[in-house]
């Protein structure tokens, strides 16, 4: 059970649904985000280019923010979700240091808190939060171990990139591009 | 034209525009913490090299230093953490992947030493005291009669204090300032550089002086060819490592870095000591104070700027 | 004795009792609660968004506390197929923002300033029906004017015509899509509805003048967007900035602004000429071909360039692009068309060229909508009005089917028309015209001139400063409304139910007519306590019952005529010849031209830059500035400037800037520079709806510029009567004019 989430970039408009969904499913307070969305415009006009992403927790495989948890809070589970445990986070912020995508945030009671994959509704058979709702239905979820799972078809078929592949991390968001 | 913005208004206390987590406590801690760990090493090698003999006056009033010290940066980093109330966590599990396991745990151990030390020297400070307890005496009696074996574990503890703040910064290469093996070498150097100007603080033998002197220059040295040697790793490297580099040659923190760390903290103090060596004729104890002061500067510099460079964006 | 109409900011309440008391406050704090949420137990009411126009069924999820948790889409819904925008799923913010008026408001005088009063809805209701029956009695109920957007005009159309009243204005007609309702209507029969009956998710070559889709959320639209980018359809983009689905575009053309009419011309002189319209289609369905052929003989892809500097080669290469998807392709008809005062031309042009290729009525084009009437609950027979705004205009804007609000302005003025036209009271129902419309100083003129200005409104919106009587509404989370029936693909009807109590003193759209209706003497026209009696014996008409939509939120019925054209079918049209008119005869009559001409429309003097204006996903303009989880995501708009521009003006990013316009009117606030590539050097971009000045909405205020304060100059289109607000440039003061 490998999870990961597969964004195309081609259908992704930036509206930022994903971001208050996250923010109404999980109680991000306002001000906070668990997931974003970044543009990337290239060229001159009129060349041009733009690139539209929603970005999280890579959920890496080889995580930094595991690695260098000094109480273990920060884990990771059965499906290669990594989450920290509220109460054993001491909030030291290493992990924020550590972490090359900068996915995670000081939240105001204390412990440090970044995107779950909404591990509270794939255990119950739902989408995490941003990808039930996305209209463009950019967003993909499902096991890499599967070969049959929408993502494993999706990542056969199209040209993917993932964030900053040189920090080494092995994350589990592709961009279809 | 390359633009690349937040389309989602995303602005993370601490985190946007720029990463600023680790605030003021954590230079403090880190120069504290190297501080305590230069004294205690010196003043273990000390009784190791010189088996048998007291420990100089100078050597134990440097030695009420690294308790005080170490407390100060305990509770500075406890500041920092934002979940106070779970801290006792950091005690419940050793990892050993994360050096700031390794910190914490080595913090637990050499603080009660250093304090066991600097308790066993009080009557340097107030003669007249006197353990009253029969338990503590015996404490005292069992430090000063196995001191010789107790400094080995010492010395081990003191250079893991020293150096594992830069291996803890190294460790994240997702920050390409830090992201280099030097940073560990860095700090132990300055932690003993810290060490030898407080004990040149204290001396006032002048063949002991003449010493530390000549030891502080090493270290002087040392440090500017690890940072020569830093930079000159960072500006062959990738974009991210040149643009960290940067900072220091034009960007941001350039003087910051070069009048407060290096002007002030490293030449300076090497042109005085050059000096002193000669004519002898000034109080040495201004030298200690731009060194440790350099020394706290390099920490403060290191940290934010290491919190300015990022990866991606 | 009239007293002078202040402006007032509600902020000089002071005591902040218009907002919700400290108890009720609470409401915003659960956002944060630690509440472990997912595992709790909820509880559902359907519900249909009314954060926009698109009107998106879904589900409003509340605990057992009645606390609302989140609102998603309903699967079965064809406006939103299961998935709310973000604006939708942001909709909880309107029920949640701290800022939300609570209870009605009077305008008093008091020692030369003007504040608000709270006071009792009886109060409120006795004050606008003593002024009604007093301008019913010296002038007639013709001269007051409904002015609505939303749902609440539906409850308030019906107490307004009981009364006696013609004159029911919309901003959204000719502030927004009025030009295309009335070109599509003489082209094709019918207007393009909405939602716009494009057939998107089937088309091989979606073709976008003037639609940022994408940007503006239109929620099925973009969707479907999104499903034909997925089966590999081509899109064509025009549009002088680099827009989001521009950057999905097969084609971009990066057109010069205000000359959209000559590549429109010239796409159909390459149709023609190169023979690649679909013959069959335009000798089946269309008259006037060969009027169309000869107008269009010389506005060839050559003399489009001229003008609007696409190269030829790809203004003929998009044509056969649209040609070889054929029938399987949308010109889309655009939504907010009131650009430049020749719009209902432009419209046809548009109208023409999907006829030419054949896409009205066929699979991948335009298909043909349907829907089911909802059965009107029996009331009395309300007096036809003597006399509206149509009178007053004495034959101007001829076609315009709704009112322009424009003129409802203009014809509130005193002396702009005989006195005994004059509008003297307004009756503003969910929209903020100061935001909306453009020329405020007409807006603020025809104020002062009023003898009662009421504004119902959930949140402190600048329109409330200006009115009399402020009667606060509940969110549409918190009430029953009208049965949604929007033609679609399948005819479809959905319910809004109430998950949760009024909060304050709030109350729905459809008691306050009630209410107001009984002071004025009209209760027999709202012969009902609860408004669910009302749905409930609409439903049951109609083979359903409110019990059932309340389990299934949305109904979906079988079409009993087809949804396209078969082949060779010949349609009857509803237009004069029953055909698809590429010229009209009709506009010949009333003295327009027949067929789409180009004009060369204004260019912005040296230092100046066309301002352009659109939407931004997150948000419907300025009904959303203040909603706390869409202004998390923005909560300013930018303006977007070349780098060139910048760079000859010393532009920094992020820089704020004051705007000044033609007119000399300089912008309230400032506004933050984006500089970026993806726009035009002749012209700056902002969003529309940010720039609010009233101090109560907390998080709105200041933020941003308002760019309707720039649109001073409008091009009238003289058919119906849409404001063209294209036409204004602004320049950058670096400095705090002030």
């Amino acid at each position: 059970m490998r999870y990961a989430m597969v964004i195309d970039t081609l259908k992704c408009v930036g509206c930022s649904d994903c971001v208050v969904a996250c923010q109404t499913e999980n109680n991000v307070p306002i001000g906070y985000c668990r997931d974003w969305v970044v543009e990337a415009v290239n060229g001159t006009y009129p060349q041009l280019e733009l690139e539209i992403r929603t970005e999280r927790c890579n959920h890496c495989e080889n995580s930094p923010c595991v690695r260098c948890c000094p109480t273990g809070a920060s884990h990771i589970v059965e499906g290669g979700v990594v989450l920290v445990t509220h109460d054993e986070c001491i909030g030291c912020g290493a992990c924020i240091e550590s972490c090359p995508y900068d996915a995670r945030y000081q939240h105001p009671e204390g412990y440090v808190d970044k995107c779950t994959f909404c591990l509270h509704r794939v255990k119950d058979g739902l989408l995490p939060a941003c990808v039930s709702v996305c209209p463009t239905r950019c967003m993909y979820f499902g096991d890499l171990e599967d070969p049959n799972s929408e993502v494993s078809k999706l990542l056969k078929k199209r040209d993917y990139k993932t964030l900053a592949p040189e920090a080494g991390t092995n994350p589990h968001i592709f961009y279809l591009i | 034209m390359k633009e690349e913005l937040f389309v989602s208004g995303r602005n993370l206390p601490n985190i946007d525009p720029q990463l600023h987590v680790w605030h003021w406590p954590i230079p403090v801690y880190l120069f504290l913490g190297g501080l305590s760990a230069g004294i205690l090493f010196f003043a273990a090698l000390y009784v190791i090299k010189n088996k048998g003999k007291d420990l100089p006056d100078s050597y134990k009033k440097a030695l009420f230093v690294p308790p005080v010290a170490l407390v100060l940066g305990l509770i500075a980093l406890l500041f920092d953490l934002t979940h106070l109330f779970y801290s006792w966590r950091l005690f419940t599990t050793i990892r050993l992947e994360s050096p700031m396991s390794w910190g914490a745990w080595t913090l637990l151990t050499i603080t009660p030493l250093a304090f066991l030390w600097a308790a066993s020297n009080i009557k340097l400070l107030f003669p007249q005291w006197d353990w009253k307890y029969d338990w503590i005496k015996a404490i005292f009696k069992f430090w000063n009669e196995n001191l010789k074996y107790i400094v080995w574990l010492v010395i081990l503890l003191s250079v893991i204090l020293g150096i594992y703040t830069g291996i803890l910064l190294s460790a994240f290469n997702a920050r390409p300032l830090w992201n280099t093996s030097i940073l560990g070498p860095l700090f132990l150097s300055s932690a003993l550089s810290g060490g030898a100007a407080v004990l040149i603080f204290f001396s006032n033998n002048e063949e002991e002086k003449k010493i530390f002197v000549k030891l502080s220059m090493l270290l002087i040295v040392i440090e500017g060819f690890l940072f020569t040697h830093m930079f000159m790793g960072f500006l062959a490297s990738n974009q991210v490592q040149l643009e960290a580099a940067e900072m220091f040659l034009g960007g941001d923190y350039t003087i910051h870095f070069w009048i407060f760390d290096v002007i002030v903290g490293l030449i300076i103090p090497l042109v005085l000591e050059l000096i002193w060596l000669r004519k002898q004729n000034f109080s040495l104890k201004i030298v200690a104070l731009l060194l440790l002061f350099g020394g706290i500067m390099m920490r403060f510099t290191m940290v934010h700027a290491g919190q300015a460079a990022r990866y991606l964006y | 004795m009239k007293t002078r109409r202040d402006f007032i900011k509600i902020s000089s309440l002071g005591l902040g009792v218009a907002t919700l008391s400290a108890s009720k406050l609470n409401l915003f704090e659960s956002l944060k609660s630690e509440e472990d949420h997912e595992t709790e137990k909820l509880f559902r009411q359907p519900t249909y968004c009314e954060i926009c126009f698109w009107k998106c069924a879904g589900w409003t999820y509340f605990n057992e506390k009645k606390k609302i948790i989140k609102v998603i889409g309903n699967d079965k819904d064809q406006h939103s197929n299961g998935r709310f925008c973000p604006r939708g799923t942001g909709g909880i913010g309107a029920y949640y923002d701290e800022d939300r008026l609570t209870k009605p408001l009077i305008r008093e005088g008091k020692a030369g300033s003007q504040t608000f009063r709270e006071a009792s809805w009886d109060e409120a209701f006795t004050v606008i029906a003593d002024k009604l029956k007093k301008i019913a009695a010296e002038s007639g109920p013709e001269n007051v004017a409904l002015i609505k957007h939303g749902s609440a005009g539906d409850h308030f159309k019906t107490l307004f015509q009981a009364y006696g009243t013609g004159n029911i204005s919309a901003p959204s007609y000719a502030q927004c899509r009025g030009p295309r309702v009335e070109s599509f209507k003489l082209t094709f029969g019918e207007d393009p509805g909405s939602p716009e009956q494009t057939d998107i998710r089937d088309t091989k070559c979606l073709v976008l003048i003037g639609s940022h889709l994408g940007e503006n959320m239109h929620n099925g639209q973009v969707q479907e967007m999104a499903m034909a980018i997925d089966k590999g359809a081509s899109i064509i983009t025009v549009d002088p900035r680099y827009s989001t689905v521009a950057s999905k575009s097969k084609f971009w053309l990066p057109i010069k602004p205000a000359t959209d009419m000559a590549l429109l011309l010239a796409w159909i002189n390459v149709l023609i000429e190169e023979e690649l319209y679909d013959k069959q289609y335009v000798e089946d369905n269309t008259i006037g071909f060969e009027k169309l052929r000869h107008h269009v003989k010389r506005m060839t892809p050559e003399w489009a360039y001229g003008i609007t500097t696409i190269k030829p080669d790809v203004i003929r290469k998009t044509a056969r692009e649209m040609a070889n998807a054929a029938p399987a392709v949308i010109v889309h008809p655009g939504r907010h068309v009131a650009w430049y005062g020749d719009d209902v031309q432009r419209s046809r042009a548009v109208g023409i060229l999907n006829a030419i290729l054949g896409s009205w009525g066929r699979k991948g084009g335009y298909f043909l909508r349907e829907g089911i009437s909802v059965p009107k609950f029996p009331i009395p027979k309300a007096n036809k009005p003597r006399w509206n705004w149509k009178t007053a205009l004495n034959g101007q804007f001829p076609l315009a089917s709704q009112s322009p609000t424009n003129v409802i302005v203009e014809q509130s003025i005193k002396g702009n028309v005989d006195e005994k036209y004059r509008i003297r009271g307004w009756f503003v129902a969910g929209t903020n015209l100061p935001l909306t419309l453009p020329e405020t100083d007409k807006f603020e003129k025809a104020v002062q001139d009023l003898d009662l200005f009421v504004a119902v409104d959930t949140m402190p919106m600048e329109v409330t400063g200006y009115a009399d009587v402020v009667l606060p509404e509940c969110t549409y989370l918190e009430r029953y409304d009208t049965i949604r029936s929007s033609p679609h693909r399948e005819p479809n009807i959905a319910v809004r139910v109430p998950a949760v109590e009024p909060l304050g003193d709030t109350k729905p759209a459809s008691w306050m007519a009630k209410e107001l209706a009984k002071k004025m003497g009209l209760g027999e026209f709202f012969p009902y306590e609860d408004y669910s009696e009302v749905l409930d014996w609409q439903l049951k008409k109609m083979g359903s019952s409110l019990d059932e939509m309340k389990r299934i939120g949305v109904k979906t019925f079988p079409r009993k005529t087809p949804i396209y054209f078969a082949e060779g079918e010949k349609y009857r049209f509803k237009t004069p010849s029953g055909k698809i008119e590429l010229y009209s005869e009709r506009m010949k009559q009333l003295g327009f031209s027949p067929l789409p001409e180009y004009t060369k429309h204004e260019e912005p003097p040296q230092g100046f830059y066309r301002l352009n204006y659109g939407r931004a996903p997150m948000h419907s303009f300025g009904r959303t500035s203040n909603n706390p989880n869409l202004t998390d995501l923005m909560s300013e708009n930018f303006l977007w400037v070349n780098p060139k521009v910048a760079s000859i003006w010393g532009l920094k990013s992020n820089q704020k800037v004051w705007l000044k316009n033609q007119d000399g009117i300089v912008s309230d606030f400032p506004i933050k520079v984006r500089i970026t590539e993806r726009i035009r050097w002749d012209s700056v971009y902002m969003v529309h709806g940010f720039g609010h000045n009233n101090k109560k909405l907390k998080r709105a205020f200041g933020n941003g510029a308002n760019d309707s304060q720039m649109i001073s100059k409008v091009l009238i289109d003289p058919i119906m009567g849409a404001t063209g607000m294209r036409v204004n440039f602004v320049t950058f003061l670096k400095n705090d004019p002030a």
